[in-house]
């Protein structure tokens, strides 16, 4: 993927929701639609404080269904626009998003997740990765969806996804949580006005007397068309694979890989570190973009490692792309929490070393 | 419009008239050539060319983008030649709201029915009308869901037969006809709101008049200009389209009474 944002400013202190909200104004957006829930309130808040005294528009809407149906309105006439809820008001978005992928109109959807299902908790999860990276809304389509793991990363993946959304016509979900959005980082935000932008050709701005009137739908009812239009859908997929990001970290020598995205494999920093300071080889792959899904470098380590240890804040969703990237070369095991809470370091080594002495039984 | 008439008879096809004749009517160019698909005598192909006609005649074609419903207007961009949006069901008036505050000197409407507006959409619509957003809101109501074949809608009439009340709709079980414009016009955001009908050249003139209010109050960014047109449905009334007037007269408008139902206050 393209290169880091400029940042020359100073660092400030600042919660994830709130760098990712001053970040979106530094990104020239045109539009924000917001409906508050917890724990994503402070982008709605700050928008709502920020945006009169600089640039843009934020517009408080009557739900999170009426926000992401403003969202498909204004990126129809070629807005740079966008939203952000946490889970139960993603899942409210979930039609119109459909809506967006199949008319394919570029925007930016933050999902700052909360423990499910239902109304569940206000508390930190990734019980909604199966939701943004298998689509989430009726139809094959998929969303580009960029996996933060600190409040610099809330900040930069705005502009982004922006640069992605634009070029793909296709709309890009930042897939946070509840601890990245409330926790305070230091943080260096990318320059203003740094993100250039053009009116698209074909946004229906008015109808020019010099070409056909432009129309954004979803609607092709003879099946032969939309057969063609999902074709040139998963034509784009296939492009859009080349954008896959992961950082690895101590990957050289490493005999365990952890696997793990966002929050997460923050903690499985640590607990690399941990395993290194016992002897133990551990590495750690974090994908950035989960989706694309760096499904083959994980099919390269396969051939390094002994086993593999996906560490999720849910009962397992990402380890399904784990285990279908690896094609059954190594084990590959989980440790997740549900509900909002969280791992400790300490957790992750007692399980890879758990792991470990079972294998080393069957070894022997 | 058209600077010379050719005549379109088979026999004398592609022969030019007499230029001493007076044109009388021509399609207006915000319409496409597509054939509508509606069925015959339907309401909406009268306010389909109605509401072409007047953003012809204003001048405004290049200046208006629509949004279109799901129902049986669900095609509606593809008749009008002006930029458009269709979208999900319910929903048209916040899609309209999004292009409208990115391009608040534009002239924006959304065109609904009766079930997309008054049932599944109804808190886009109130919420729409309450931010008194600058648009035009057209609602179509035929009181029954003629693209999914005939059901019940919001605004059925009591004793209504359909396909989902095939005993007749009955208050006990589904509540009464819903008069959403009534409820509208209590809104401060609702600058203007009328009902008419096309079912005759006076209705049709009428709305002609309305139409052109409502744009040049979005102009002046009045607030929402909302206008209900209280129309037919002849498969979904399983009636031929006389009798679907008779049926409008006589059951409809004593329920939804034609006039204007909030003007300016000046």
């Amino acid at each position: 993927m393209e290169k880091k944002e400029k940042r020359t400013g100073e660092a400030k202190l600042m919660k994830g929701n709130e760098a990712f909200a001053e970040a979106a104004i530094r990104a020239d957006i045109d539009a924000y639609f917001g409906y508050p829930i917890t724990p994503q309130s402070e982008v709605l808040e700050y928008l709502e404080r920020e945006i009169p005294n600089r640039h843009g528009l934020v517009l408080q809407a009557e739900s999170e269904v009426a926000s992401i149906n403003m969202v498909y309105g204004a990126a129809g006439a070629g807005a740079r626009v966008m939203t952000s809820s946490s889970s139960p008001g993603i899942s409210l978005m979930q039609e119109g998003i459909s809506y967006i992928a199949a008319a394919q109109l570029p925007c930016l959807i933050a999902n700052v997740v909360r423990g499910g299902p239902g109304l569940g908790t206000i508390q930190p999860s990734q019980g909604d990765y199966f939701q943004a990276t298998k689509g989430g809304g009726h139809g094959d389509y998929h969303l580009i969806v960029l996996a933060p793991s600190s409040v610099q990363e809330m900040a930069d993946f705005v502009f982004d996804g922006f640069r992605l959304a634009e070029k793909y016509r296709n709309p890009v979900m930042i897939l946070s949580d509840g601890a990245l959005g409330q926790m305070m980082e230091k943080v260096i935000l990318p320059e203003e006005g740094s993100l250039p932008k053009t009116t698209p050709a074909w946004a229906t701005t008015g109808k020019k007397k010099e070409r056909e009137h432009n129309v954004i739908t979803s609607l092709f009812i003879q099946p032969e068309e939309m057969e063609q239009v999902n074709l040139r859908l998963q034509e784009k997929y296939k492009a859009i694979q080349s954008e896959v990001r992961y950082e690895e970290i101590q990957t050289e020598d490493a005999e365990i890989l952890l696997v793990a995205f966002g929050l997460s494999s923050r903690i499985c920093q640590k607990t690399v570190d941990l395993a290194r300071e016992k002897g133990i080889k551990v590495g750690l792959l974090r994908p950035i973009t989960v989706y694309p899904y760096p499904y083959a470098r994980l099919n390269e380590l396969a051939s390094q490692v002994e086993f593999m240890l996906t560490v999720e804040m849910n009962a397992g969703q990402m380890v399904e792309d784990v285990r279908l990237a690896v094609e059954g070369k190594v084990p590959v095991h989980f440790i997740g929490r549900m509900g909002g809470m969280i791992l400790s370091p300490e957790d992750i080594l007692h399980k890879l070393e758990s792991v470990q002495e079972s294998h080393n039984a069957v070894n022997v | 419009m058209n600077e010379k008439l050719y005549l379109e008879d088979e026999e004398n096809l592609g022969t030019q008239v007499d230029e001493s004749y007076d044109q009388v009517y021509c399609r207006p160019s915000t319409l496409t050539d597509v054939p509508f698909h509606y069925c015959p005598g339907c309401g909406h192909s009268v306010v389909h060319k109605v509401l072409m006609e007047v953003i012809d005649e204003l001048g405004i074609q290049e200046e208006t983008i629509g949004v279109a419903p799901v129902g049986c207007s669900v095609f509606a961009y593809q008749y009008m030649n002006i930029d458009m949006q269709e979208a999900a069901h319910g929903r048209a008036s916040a899609v309209a709201t999004g292009v409208k505050r990115v391009l608040p000197d534009k002239y924006v409407f959304s065109y609904q029915g009766d079930g997309d507006l008054a049932a599944i959409g109804t808190a886009e619509t109130i919420h729409t009308v309450n931010r008194g957003e600058n648009i035009l809101m057209l609602f179509i109501n035929n009181g029954i869901y003629g693209m999914t074949g005939g059901q019940m809608a919001p605004t059925s009439l009591i004793g209504q037969v359909t396909s989902t009340s095939p005993y007749g709709r009955e208050a006990a079980q589904v509540g009464n006809p819903i008069k959403i414009a009534d409820m509208l016009c209590l809104l401060p955001g609702a600058y203007y709101v009328t009902r008419q009908i096309v079912h005759n050249p006076n209705g049709v003139r009428k709305l002609k008049k309305a139409l052109i209010k409502a744009f040049e109050y979005q102009k002046q960014k009045k607030g929402t200009c909302f206008i209900e047109v209280v129309s037919n449905c002849p498969s979904g009334w399983k009636m031929t389209p006389v009798e679907t007037i008779k049926y409008i007269e006589e059951q409809m408008l004593p329920m939804y009474p034609v006039g204007d139902l909030k003007v300016p206050q000046n």
